[in-house]
């Protein structure tokens, strides 16, 4: 649509302007201020300028939680694009099942984050738990609260079951805008069915799973609460993610320099790669 | 090979509903049951747990408070969020693409980060431990995102119906409000549904903000679990009720869904 210029739409946007300036402005000027100066307790501050930053950047325990967050957040995005993709693609397209499964598939979205966690801390207790106990029983070790690889393989189990579905729901809505002219263009050309999904399916979903990807790398990258109350960040520090390790320092501590420079940091990382990643879609936007 | 493809969706949301089957039938076994022995279905049925959480004060109040600052949360972004996507639908104006961005990147930020500077911010100002302070918290990620999808969703709208009712002497204010709203109605649905969603799911920010007054659901929850002891079968009951009202709501947006996941650009 060919917009008009008008400077005057800024009283439009001028109450959400001033509404998330008061939300993420001063919050984000308080983490500055804190980032950059010492305290001993008192609300006496030195000024300790970027140490804390050095501190941080060279800390092994940061590089740990962004490493664990990295894999994390790449192991998940490997599963659940395709996983969700191959859903989608497998779901019927007309009648009264497309409403069933989707609203069944919406459903974990819906879940309270805690109640997500608490319910695979109980699905996954080895003693009593349906999965830990069927597990056990065909033969495998499995105990999430002691061993570091049942740990993370129930963290993404749990992530994959917790998300999969809002790859599915974006990958269907592409795939239905697919008008049926183009399937029968594709079956006079007598093009197989990869072909069919190279070439029709896989362009249209473009759009939506570049959607797809923007939106699972940034929660899954802000993930807390599921991990923090399936197993705690444990066993050891197995699982502390970024989020879980800030928290520490932060709220459990009250290293209010480090968690500040830590802070920063840390939403720098998200903000790069959010910001390649929306350049891209709008880039295709504009080339369409 | 065509007659198995139904096999996929079918394995996966029985995937889905083994650990909600679970916390369900948990719901309704004696915690004895539960610790006890191991069996697929509750063997003495019971409705203790729920009866505490109807009887129990500090239970069924987490309940009400969430619903309140959810409903605030929800009334607040759709509102603020209206006129600027209408703004940005619609015009070019001085650096409207920066602006864009910058409320995309407060979706971005990590409630972990805003967790501490909040608690101050809104203790400084008088309003922690209320539902305002939460609802206020999650206009963070939750404007941004009604601003997105009802963008996407005002783009599909032709141009020419704002100029016609120009033409026909409306004002801009009831233009909007008495043809352009009505026009959108499903789009403000879709917002509405996500607000919601993303402020019923989230706790960090909600625990933070509340000590008594306010306190969510969730956060009474958390306490349960470690305070006293582990009354399994009661955390189960809670977070089976907590399930009702996604699946609610998910019911009367099904055919919108998947557009407003796409933030209404499909």
């Amino acid at each position: 649509m060919n917009k008009t210029v008008n400077q005057k739409a800024w009283f439009l946007v001028l109450p959400v302007l001033l509404l998330v300036a008061f939300n993420a402005i001063v919050p984000l000027m308080t983490v500055v201020n804190y980032s950059v100066q010492e305290t001993f307790g008192n609300n006496v501050f030195f000024w300790a300028g970027i140490s804390w930053f050095e501190d941080v950047l060279r800390s092994p325990r940061f590089h740990d939680a962004l490493g664990r967050q990295l894999t994390f957040t790449f192991t998940i995005l490997l599963i659940e694009v395709p996983l969700g993709v191959i859903i989608a693609l497998a779901m019927p397209r007309k009648g009264i099942w497309v409403s069933v499964c989707l609203v069944l598939m919406a459903m974990p979205l819906l879940i309270p984050w805690n109640v997500v966690g608490a319910m695979w801390n109980i699905f996954a207790l080895p003693e009593i738990g349906l999965l830990g106990k069927t597990l056990n029983a065909i033969g495998f070790d499995y105990n999430y609260t002691r061993q570091t690889g049942d740990a993370w393989f129930t963290l993404i189990l749990m992530d994959v079951w917790h998300w999969t579905s809002l790859v599915v729901l974006l990958a269907y809505a592409g795939l239905v805008s697919i008008p049926d002219a183009y399937y029968q263009a594709a079956k006079i050309d007598g093009a197989s069915s990869w072909a069919i999904f190279r070439y029709i399916q896989l362009p249209k979903m473009k759009r939506v799973l570049t959607i797809a990807i923007l939106l699972r790398f940034m929660d899954s990258f802000n993930i807390y609460t599921e991990p923090s109350v399936l197993t705690g960040g444990g066993p050891g520090n197995s699982t502390t993610l970024l989020s879980i390790d800030l928290v520490k320092i932060a709220l459990g501590q009250f290293d209010l320099g480090p968690a500040a420079a830590m802070s920063l940091i840390y939403f720098l990382v998200i903000l790069l790669m959010s910001w390649i990643f929306y350049t891209v879609m709008t880039r295709d936007e504009a080339n369409q | 090979m065509r007659r198995l493809t139904w096999l996929v969706p079918t394995i996966y949301i029985l995937f889905l509903m083994l650990p909600i089957y679970w916390l369900v039938s948990m719901s309704f076994k004696t915690t004895n049951e539960i610790l006890g022995s191991f069996t697929l279905f509750p063997q003495s049925f019971t409705l203790e747990n729920y009866r505490v959480i109807f009887t129990d004060p500090t239970w069924y109040n987490g309940y009400i408070n969430s619903l309140i600052y959810v409903s605030i949360n929800t009334v607040l972004s759709v509102c603020i969020a209206l006129p600027a996507a209408y703004a940005f639908s619609r015009y070019r104006f001085l650096g409207d693409k920066h602006l864009f961005f910058w409320l995309l990147t407060n979706r971005m930020a990590p409630a972990a980060v805003f967790a501490l500077p909040f608690f101050q911010l809104y203790s400084a100002i008088g309003i922690f431990d209320t539902h305002l302070a939460v609802a206020l918290a999650h206009t963070l990620f939750n404007v941004p995102l009604a601003v997105w999808i009802l963008e996407g969703f005002m783009s599909g709208v032709p141009k020419q119906l704002d100029e016609t009712a120009y033409i026909d002497g409306y004002s801009f204010p009831n233009f909007f409000v008495r043809i352009f709203v009505p026009t959108i109605a499903a789009g403000i649905g879709v917002a509405a549904f996500f607000c919601f969603m993303f402020s019923w799911v989230e706790l960090l920010l909600a625990k933070t903000l509340t000590a008594v007054a306010a306190k969510p659901i969730a956060a009474t929850m958390t306490k349960t679990a470690s305070s006293s002891g582990y009354e399994l079968g009661l955390l189960a009951a809670a977070g089976t009720l907590t399930i009702i009202p996604g699946a609610i709501v998910i019911y009367f947006v099904r055919n919108y869904i998947a557009k407003g996941f796409a933030l209404g650009r499909v």
